[in-house]
Formats: C-alpha cells, structure tokens, sequence
C-alpha cells in the first residue's frame, strides 16, 4: 500500500500516522507538503492527519481545506481513491465538502484527551476489513471541536446507507449519553462518502498500534486497508 | 471602501459558547438576557469604489471561505 501523508501547518500527528502506517504497511508514506499541488504517482491512500493547521484560525480546518494540495486530494477521491482523514484531517475534509456536515465545539467545551470507545457498524469497508461488525474498540481521542453535526435530512441519508462507520459507546457497545463524550449527533465518530472512499473520524486509531501505547485496537484499520490493496492486486 | 462580513450560527445548530457567555451574564447579575448566540464579524477594506462590485466580492469572499454555509449565515454590508 503506497501511503502519503499531507503535512500541514499546525499539524502535529503527522509522524504518529507515519509510524503506524511504516509499522503495519511496512512500507513508510510519502509525506507531501500543502503547497505541492500534485501526490506521488501511484498513492493508494491519502492520510490527513491530526493537529491543528493554521493554528484552527477561523474555523478547524478551514484553511487547510483550501490549500493547494486539496484539489489533488479531491481528484484522487473521485477517482475512487482511498482517503482517511483523523480528526483535524476528519475536519479538513467536512470543510472540503469531500465529506458531509461540520464539527462544532464540543458539547462540554472542554477539550477532551482520553479513551473513548467506539463500535464498528460495519466491515465490509476498506476501511473496517481487519474488525467485525459490532466490535468495540478502545482508541485516544484529543479534540475541541469534534461534535458532528449535520441536517436532519444528511443524518437520515447518512443512516439510510450505512454511512456512519465509528459511533461512540460504552465499552459493551452500546449507545449512551456518557459515552457520547462531545455531544456528536447520532454518537456519530466517524463517517463515509457515498462512494466508500473517503472516511473521516475523530478519535486517533494510529496512537493504539503497539502494545507499549496500552492497547493495539487501532491496528485493524490500517491491517484492514493494507488487505483492501493485497486483494486488489 | 470599508465593508462588514458578520457570519451567524444558523438557528438550530448548538452553541455551547453562546450558552456559557448567556450562564456568566446571568451569573453577573446582568438581567433580561433572553438568550446569547455567539457570531463572527469581519472587517474588510475593498479596493473598488463601485459598491455593487464591493458586494460581489464580499459575498465570494464568505461563500469561498469566511463562512461554512452548512452550520452559518452571513450578511454583507458595505459601508463606504
């Protein structure tokens, strides 16, 4: 799987996302800067990975999703491309309009830093091929702004197709308002394009891949993608 | 030219920020605060002299990028 990470700047968990995809792909992503305007020949996946680009001026995101490596991104996601986007990158996609709905500051308003665990709607997904449906994982999640939030119309069309992918519960997997730790709309973590191509999600599933980090949940998704490519070929 | 770009939550759409200013106003004893919804407002200064051409690229300016029309309104006003 040839991986590119986008550096930004402001991002701050570029290296994390590089380390676990180095780790489990085997193979280490190219990183690309925001002002180039083209991806390496031949990326399988684009990452957008964490942190906070331009500082989270104006809006999370907002700028990011203007530079000029954006519009590589979007003509990669509509050719069918694979992009993942954790948490600012979740946001930077939103404001993109590669994914619907926005995020808002947090219910609490607190930044929030810790655990949260967070149930697989589904695996048959390029991105969920390495968990089963309904398995509850436990990856760390470090945000401000990281409550979904989308029409009523886009959230029953969002669930109609099995578009929400991650959604924040308890550790036995179910639904609950303590376990909804921002306040997110359906608990929603993290969600698909129509195409299945694009994901965005809020908690950061690259800083659960080794055992010294506490837990290797986080290792399925990237398992699972790097499957998605070994199929494919 | 001077102009104003003021970017609004759209009614509906939580605002914490907005809640928690209503919660400190009401804590100090400032009263008859209905209710606080937190917004954006942007000064600009345009370089044309023709208003009708000032509101053109103001309202590019909040559709590209000042506003995210999904969750805010915005009103443009130019104010010579």
């Amino acid at each position: 799987m040839r991986a590119a990470v986008v550096v930004f700047p402001g991002i701050n968990r570029e290296r994390d996302m590089a380390r676990a995809l180095t780790l489990i792909a085997g193979r280490a992503p190219t990183m690309v800067w925001h002002a180039d305007t083209a991806l390496p020949e031949g990326t399988d996946l684009v990452v957008l990975p964490g942190g906070f680009s331009y500082g989270d001026y104006l809006r999370c995101g907002a700028i990011a999703s203007r530079a000029p490596i954006m519009e590589a991104v979007r003509d990669h996601a509509e050719k069918g491309g694979l992009v993942l986007g954790v948490c600012n990158g979740f946001q930077i996609l939103c404001e993109a309009g590669l994914l619907p709905g926005a995020l808002l500051r947090n219910a609490g308003l607190k930044f929030i830093c810790r655990d949260v665990h967070l149930r697989v709607e589904r695996s048959d997904t390029p991105f969920t091929r390495g968990y089963n449906a309904g398995q509850v994982i436990r990856v760390p999640t470090a945000h401000g702004e990281g409550n979904y939030f989308a029409s009523p119309e886009t959230l029953a069309e969002l669930e109609a197709e099995g578009r929400v992918l991650f959604r924040y519960t308890d550790a036995e997997g179910q639904v609950a308002e303590r376990a909804n730790v921002n306040g997110a709309s359906n608990a929603i973590a993290g969600v698909l394009s129509q195409k299945h191509n694009v994901l965005g999600l809020m908690p950061h599933p690259e800083n659960h891949v080794e055992t010294i980090m506490g837990s290797t949940d986080g290792r399925g998704l990237f398992a699972g993608l790097v499957d998605h490519f070994v199929q494919a070929a | 030219m001077k102009a104003r770009v003021t970017v609004t939550l759209k009614p509906g759409v939580l605002d914490p920020q907005g809640k928690a200013i209503e919660g400190a106003l009401k804590s100090l004893g400032v009263t008859g605060v209905a209710s606080v919804r937190q917004g954006k407002v942007f000064d600009i200064e345009i370089d044309s002299v023709d208003a009708a051409r000032a509101e053109a690229a103001l309202k590019a300016a909040a559709d590209k990028l000042l506003a995210n029309v999904i969750i805010e309104n915005y009103q443009v006003e130019v104010l010579r």
